[in-house]
């Protein structure tokens, strides 16, 4: 017999080993086709507006997945995805769509001002705060060794 | 059979970030924000040491459309106005990714007002 401690390490250490094997592939799949469907994207963009930049038509390609991210999230779809999907849909800058629609749509409820506009940062306030700062302070640096 | 390679490189890399995500979700149980931030300080730290060009020859989308793709984007909008001045040293980042900004936070109020919440149903 087994006591009741070490049952519930035996059920932990194995039903956290069979999730977590699950989850990796899946992972990799679905991060994998949003990261072709961006690429044809590209491709056809670059098809159509053969005389855009390429900075100019990475711009497109994610506001267009932007887009996507932001529209399934509405219905509902995407956040169903990343139930199963994880990472694979966190990643992607469609998950960063997904991490401001989501929480603009979920905090409505508290009204337009203070619910949803101030909300909608929940998650990506931190993406944007660390990313502005840290790439100002890489900015500054590079301008400093540029004149030196 | 080009283009099939191109694709191939674009899923197995782009599956490989999220395959790392994945495994630090599952080794250290961070939240989403967490996670995003992280990679997209890789982003900024691969894009600063000039690596990120040479993936992106390689791996094309699959490292521009994951999160690691934003955060070169700022720091290669910060680059190209250090050239310039100190001011626009600090103010081309954040312009280099207006567009995505922009719509997400277009997108995020439009839809909120459009659709209802879906989480209370579950």
């Amino acid at each position: 017999m087994i006591n009741s401690k070490e049952y519930a390490e035996y059920v932990s250490t194995h039903t956290q080993k069979s999730c977590e094997w699950k989850t990796l592939p899946i992972a990799f799949v679905v991060g994998g086709l949003i990261c072709c469907i961006g690429q044809a994207f590209a491709d056809l963009y670059t098809y159509l507006l053969p005389t855009w930049e390429k900075a100019d038509i990475g711009a497109l390609v994610s506001m267009t997945m932007i887009f996507l991210g932001g529209f399934f999230t509405g219905l509902g779809l995407y956040d169903k995805l990343g139930a199963v999907a994880g990472a694979g849909s966190i990643i992607p800058i469609t998950g960063f769509a997904n991490s401001i629609v989501s929480p603009a749509m979920e905090f409505r409820k508290e009204g337009i001002i203070f619910g949803t506009m101030a909300k909608m940062f929940v998650v990506a306030g931190p993406i944007i705060v660390s990313g502005v700062t840290s790439s100002a302070i890489v900015g500054i640096v590079y301008y400093i060794v540029g004149k030196v | 059979m080009d283009i099939f390679l191109t694709y191939l490189q674009v899923f197995g890399c782009g599956g490989l970030v999220c395959l790392v995500g994945q495994l630090l979700i599952n080794k250290t149980k961070m939240t989403s924000a967490r996670i995003l931030v992280t990679f997209l300080l890789i982003g900024v730290v691969l894009e600063a040491v000039g690596l990120f060009d040479k993936i992106e020859n390689f791996a094309h989308a699959g490292i521009t459309i994951p999160i690691i793709g934003f955060g070169s984007n700022l720091v290669k909008g910060a680059i190209k106005g250090a050239k310039i001045g100190l001011l626009q040293a600090t103010t081309y980042g954040l312009a280099a990714v207006s567009a995505g900004l922009t719509c997400a936070i277009f997108f995020g109020f439009l839809f909120a007002l459009i659709f209802k919440s879906h989480s209370k149903k579950m």
